[in-house]
């Protein structure tokens, strides 16, 4: 058994663990807490006083409970006790309790800071150690009023002892970082900077931090940083493998301080001061210098230690942007690390030279890689390195290789982890729209693009295709011809049928003349998909039925007879019903001319700047992806490989929906997965398992260094994590639902479609669907003004638990909108387990400069998770039997509030979702129903009854199934209906 | 609130046995679960043909596997990947030493020594000594004191 014994262990403690370890179940764990924590309860309330010993011993006790996972409630205060001890176990122990467990805002918190004070006082650098580590782990802004102002001091103080300068320093850091206001700036910043001096190395690596955050936010304060930066770093990077001694690693002098140097560095431009720059510059070289030399170990150690210089060295070169000669040999080096063994560093120069191609002095040099980088997209086995590859020839693409770079991607999109698909269909869509030369080419890309992968063309990608063929009529004919063709494929894609019915409800004439292209038979191409397609995409097709009418007055009777038919015109869904008798009226009443009026070709869009660019940027995080495009927007400024080229980009955003007549807001397609929420989905699955198991697997004995890294078996994964967590905010930042805010969640329960919020400035409708544990859910913004909203952000938040119950992914929306205008927004459900409490949605704008916010409860109920079960009257019956437990059962006996009648009692009864249950009640009056709750990781099953009693204008409702709260939640959700 | 480079450190087993975690940022309790369950998803899926970087929320863990043991460190997406890779292998080093041939035993026994010799290395998420002897050497001075 190791370290048990170690001298100063204690015995109590390691006991304890060992029983913790021994233990056969939770349930046997638990008790075996319960015994100590009853144990050191009685200790600390008994009668005789407990020796220091004892009290750490107990407290770090409690210390490993906690770390278990178990909630402690009580030992805070022999913690502050330990404080005051002078025995530096004891103070370690309490110092390590109350940074562990203590929260800033506890009423002990003037206990601790009287401790630390007196430690910090202490002159001992141990306890003055302790302290700042306490403080620096806390961070609180109690801990900064009371002392942000002490430790600059203790920073400076020509007295105090190295690694207490170090703590110092970096616990100052993380108290500006917390509460800038509370550090007072002063005379000490300037003996600060010269910290870049100090004969201690690890006083150097500690200061060099606190200086980087300081010239971040007050960069012409510290501007006499940057030449002792450089001094510092040329004596390191010149200096021989060992004159450093204890701080060479691995053969390499001082890694990790040359890195943050040259972090420090790229707070500001290249030195003015033509000395330093001299001086800069040969260090710079001298690293390039030293890459090429041989390693002077075989050890991985090595080389990362140095390469990791490097890769800061180039960081800073890019960041200079100015030297030339420099960002060539950068380059040069990256291209050799491409085919390097290591992983790591294959990835790494990928993600390096990403930027170098935006820069107009390398982007050359990066383009002659181009073979390397398409051999990485198709043979990395790591995904995050095919994505780094497939980041880089987007970033190497202009005029000269895009038909290579395209038809790369579109082949290895045949391929591609779906995790990365979108991402790939976006960037093909941009740069086939960016470098096209002759548009037949980026039309022929786009419908490749949906042909290969149209689960993930997204609509800003087959949006934007319209816009172009609508605002240029030298590719009309061509793009009427092309979808043509691609309609005859046996299966093609739901998004080809909506370009196709787009393009030919606009341009079908232009291919008219070909009798393989009549009028009639365009129609029928058509036609022979309807019935295949989702609601939206056949609500396109009206359109363009209406828009043949006109085009082709030889398919009106044919187009008049569809749209007569019942399954038109009495169409469940109002959408497509409403377009047929609105569109068959117009046909009928309409004359030649008018028909011509209204449905002309669409005029061109206005021109504005691709959407597709919007959403790209948005899918990958404020970070790399803005870098990467505002790299490539420079460089076209430049006039490397934009200007010249036709501006499609300058083409508009699309309208909400890309409706024929622009009439009304036909809701997106419902069919089409949406492939962002697709990569959630993933990360949640990853996040929902509970990884933490007891112990089995591995064998703690083995000393880890033995061995390092054995192979560990592989599965293929998605690696992109939530792209947005950071804009999600969290229920804090919002305010609490308006008042009427369970009243209109109610008006839903039982329905789907509506309008949930409206008032003087603002409607909010809704339409949603469910199926399953799934649900999408349509929001529509509209703005009852005149005037533009602005900042418009609507977000849904999960307060609490429900992040673990329910997944909803939304769609972000434009941040104007219009005055008159409507947006809408799509919301992916996923119910993974039962829930009670709705999401919030959150929706705040400016309006005339005023910020206006409002906070709803999203109509997500469980009860939209059912499923409707037809069951026989004596099945009902047993399973009504086998759900007697009395926690199962709900019931509620209550007034009626609307009027007693039957049919609308069964209205909403299916409404709610169950299925009705006839001759299963001896009651006729009685209503009976059954159903299955669809979540994720679980299903429940429900049984209902409904008791009338008109006489006394009540109703008695009796829910049961299988989980207690899932009862009493619908009973009271379906009681508010009657 | 950011505070610091580093968001968090974690050393997680095989299993998902949380054998340290240190926190640079602050996380509500239930976070922080969440946090541990994600990152042992992501990294213990890899291999050795993989990178030693993964791409996680908007930040990057860097991570190294050591026998059963995976060391993670949580940082922000353009921090130099191969220098927190190194300081975790100093990091490593240094426990070896001071536990003379390290197992995932002595974490769990010495827990409260672990912390100590984070707070030595590691401190407001930025890195404070990198000198295996200067830590040393402190560690056995702390380890001579009652």
């Amino acid at each position: 058994m190791p370290a048990v014994s170690k001298g100063d262990g204690m015995r109590g403690l390691a006991v304890f663990i060992s029983d913790i370890r021994n233990c056969k179940s939770k349930e046997a764990e638990i008790k075996r807490i319960n015994k100590e924590l009853a144990n050191i309860r009685s200790k600390f309330k008994g009668d005789k006083a407990l020796d220091g010993y004892s009290k750490k011993k107990y407290v770090c006790k409690l210390l490993f409970i906690f770390l278990l996972g178990h909630d402690i409630d009580f030992g805070h205060m022999e913690a502050v006790n330990l404080l005051s001890s002078n025995k530096y176990t004891e103070k370690q122990i309490g110092y390590l309790f109350i940074s562990v467990l203590v929260n800033s805002n506890s009423e002990l918190i003037r206990l601790i800071n009287n401790a630390i004070k007196n430690d910090l006082a202490s002159r001992n650098p141990t306890f003055m150690c302790l302290a700042l580590h306490c403080i620096a782990n806390v961070g609180s802004r109690e801990m900064g009023e009371a002392f942000a102002a002490d430790i600059p001091r203790i920073l400076v103080a020509g007295d105090s002892m190295d690694s207490v300068k170090q703590s110092a320093a970096l616990c100052l850091l993380r108290l500006y970082k917390a509460s800038p206001d509370l550090v007072p700036m002063g005379e000490w910043t300037a003996r600060v900077v010269h910290l870049l001096n100090d004969q201690h190395m690890g006083v150097v690596t500690a200061a060099v931090s606190l200086i980087t955050c300081l010239c971040k936010k007050n960069p012409d304060d510290f501007k006499t940083c940057i030449s002792l930066a450089v001094s510092r770093l040329s004596r390191i990077v010149s200096s021989a493998s060992t004159d450093l001694q204890d701080y060479t690693y691995y053969f390499v002098p001082a890694p990790w301080l040359s890195v943050k140097l040259l972090r420090l560095l790229q707070c500001y431009p290249p030195p003015e001061d033509a000395a330093v720059k001299g001086r800069l510059v040969e260090c710079l070289e001298t690293v390039l210098n030293k890459a090429q030399e041989p390693p002077k170990s075989k050890k991985v150690q090595h080389s990362n230690a140095k390469n990791a210089i490097l890769f800061e060295t180039i960081s800073l070169i890019i960041h200079y942007d100015s030297e030339p000669n420099l960002l060539v040999r950068a380059c040069n080096q990256l291209g050799q690390f491409l085919q390097h063994r290591e992983t790591n560093l294959r990835y790494l120069a990928l993600e390096s030279m990403c930027t170098l191609a935006s820069s107009e002095f390398s982007h050359e040099a990066v383009k002659t890689h181009i073979d390397t980088v398409i051999n990485a997209l198709k043979t990395e086995r790591d995904v995050s390195v095919r994505q780094r590859a497939a980041d880089l020839l987007y970033a190497m693409c202009d005029r000269s290789n895009a038909k290579q770079i395209v038809s790369e991607m579109l082949r290895y999109l045949e391929t591609a982890d779906y995790a990365i698909r979108e991402e790939i269909v976006l960037k093909v869509a941009i740069l086939a729209e960016k470098y096209a030369v002759d548009y037949s080419w980026y039309v022929d890309t786009i419908l490749n693009l949906i042909r290969i992968a149209g689960d993930y063309v997204s609509e800003e990608v087959w949006y934007r295709v319209l816009q172009i063929v609508t605002n240029r009529d030298d590719v009309q004919g061509y793009a009427a011809k092309t979808v043509f063709e691609a309609l005859q494929a046996p299966a093609c894609h739901e998004n080809m049928v909506k370009v196709g019915g787009y393009i030919l409800g606009e341009f079908g004439n232009l291919i008219a003349g070909d009798p393989r292209s009549s009028p009639p038979v365009q129609f029928s191409l058509l036609h022979s998909k309807f019935h295949l397609c989702s609601v939206a995409t056949r609500a396109l097709l009206l359109s363009t039925y209406i828009k043949f009418i006109n085009l082709f007055p030889e398919t009106k009777a044919t187009i008049q007879g569809v749209l007569r038919a019942g399954s038109q015109l009495r169409n469940a869904d109002v959408e497509l019903q409403q377009r047929a008798v609105e569109y068959l009226t117009l046909s009928s009443v309409a004359s030649t001319d008018v028909l011509a009026t209204v449905l002309e070709e669409m005029p061109p869009f206005p021109e504005r700047e691709s959407s597709i660019l919007a959403k790209l940027k948005r899918k990958k995080g404020p970070g790399a992806a803005s870098a990467l495009d505002d790299g490539r927007r420079d460089v076209s400024s430049n006039d490397i490989n934009g200007g010249v080229e036709p501006t499609p980009s300058t083409v508009s955003t699309p309208s909400p929906s890309a409706d024929l007549l622009g009439l009304r807001a036909a809701p997106p397609p419902a069919a089409s997965p949406a492939p962002a929420s697709t990569r959630n989905l993933l990360v949640d699955v990853f996040s929902d398992g509970p990884a933490a198991q007891p112990s089995l697997g591995p064998t703690p004995e083995e000393a880890f260094l033995s061995e390092l890294e054995p192979p560990a078996p592989e599965s293929p994964m998605a690696l992109l994590a939530d792209p947005a967590p950071a804009a999600d905010p969290g229920p804090e930042d919002i305010g609490p639902p308006i008042p009427e805010a369970d009243e209109l969640l109610n008006k839903f329960v039982c329905k789907n479609s509506g309008v949930l919020f409206e008032n003087q400035l603002l409607q909010i409708g809704v339409k949603s669907e469910f199926r399953q544990n799934l649900g999408r859910m349509y929001l529509f913004y509209g703005n009852k003004t005149s005037v533009q909203f602005q900042n418009f952000s609507p977000m849904v938040v999960h307060p609490g638990e429900l992040q673990t119950q329910l997944a909803v992914q939304t769609k972000r929306v434009a941040g104007q909108v219009d005055g008159g205008a409507q947006v809408q927004q799509v919301l992916n459900i996923e119910c993974l387990r039962d829930f009670l409490t709705p999401p919030l949605l959150s929706v705040r704008f400016r309006y005339g400069g005023a910020p206006q916010s409002l906070t709803l409860k999203l109509p997500v109920t469980i009860n939209k998770f059912f499923q409707p079960t037809e069951m026989a009257a004596q099945d009902f019956f047993q399973r009504w039997k086998q759900l007697s437990l009395p926690l199962q059962e709900a019931q509620k006996i209550f007034k009626a509030n609307h009027p007693m009648d039957a049919e609308v009692t069964k209205a909403k009864l299916l409404g709610f979702g169950s299925a009705l249950l006839d001759n299963v009640d001896p009651n006729p009056e009685n209503f009976v129903g059954a159903g299955i709750i669809q979540t994720k990781a679980l299903q429940v099953g429900c049984l209902l009854r409904l008791e009338p009693n008109a006489q006394a204008q009540m109703y008695r409702l009796t829910l049961r199934t299988s989980k207690e709260p899932v009862s009493r939640h619908l009973c009271e959700l379906l009681a508010q209906q009657f | 609130m950011w505070s610091g480079e580093i968001r968090f450190i974690l050393i997680q087993n095989r299993a998902g046995k949380t054998r340290l975690a240190k926190w640079y940022m602050q996380f509500d309790d239930d976070e922080k679960q969440k946090l541990i369950e994600e990152v042992h998803a992501v990294v213990t899926v890899r291999d050795a043909k993989h990178t030693n970087f993964v791409e996680f929320r908007n930040f990057k863990i860097i991570y190294r596997r050591y026998a059963g043991l995976y060391f993670c460190i949580c940082v922000d997406v353009n921090d130099n990947n191969l220098a927190y890779l190194e300081a975790i292998h100093n990091f490593v080093e240094v426990l070896n030493e001071y536990f003379h041939n390290v197992c995932e035993l002595d974490l769990v026994f010495n827990f409260y020594k672990v912390y100590t010799v984070v707070d030595e290395m590691f401190l407001a998420g930025e890195i404070r000594e990198t000198s295996q002897t200067k830590v040393l050497k402190q560690l056995l001075m702390l380890q001579s004191l009652e």
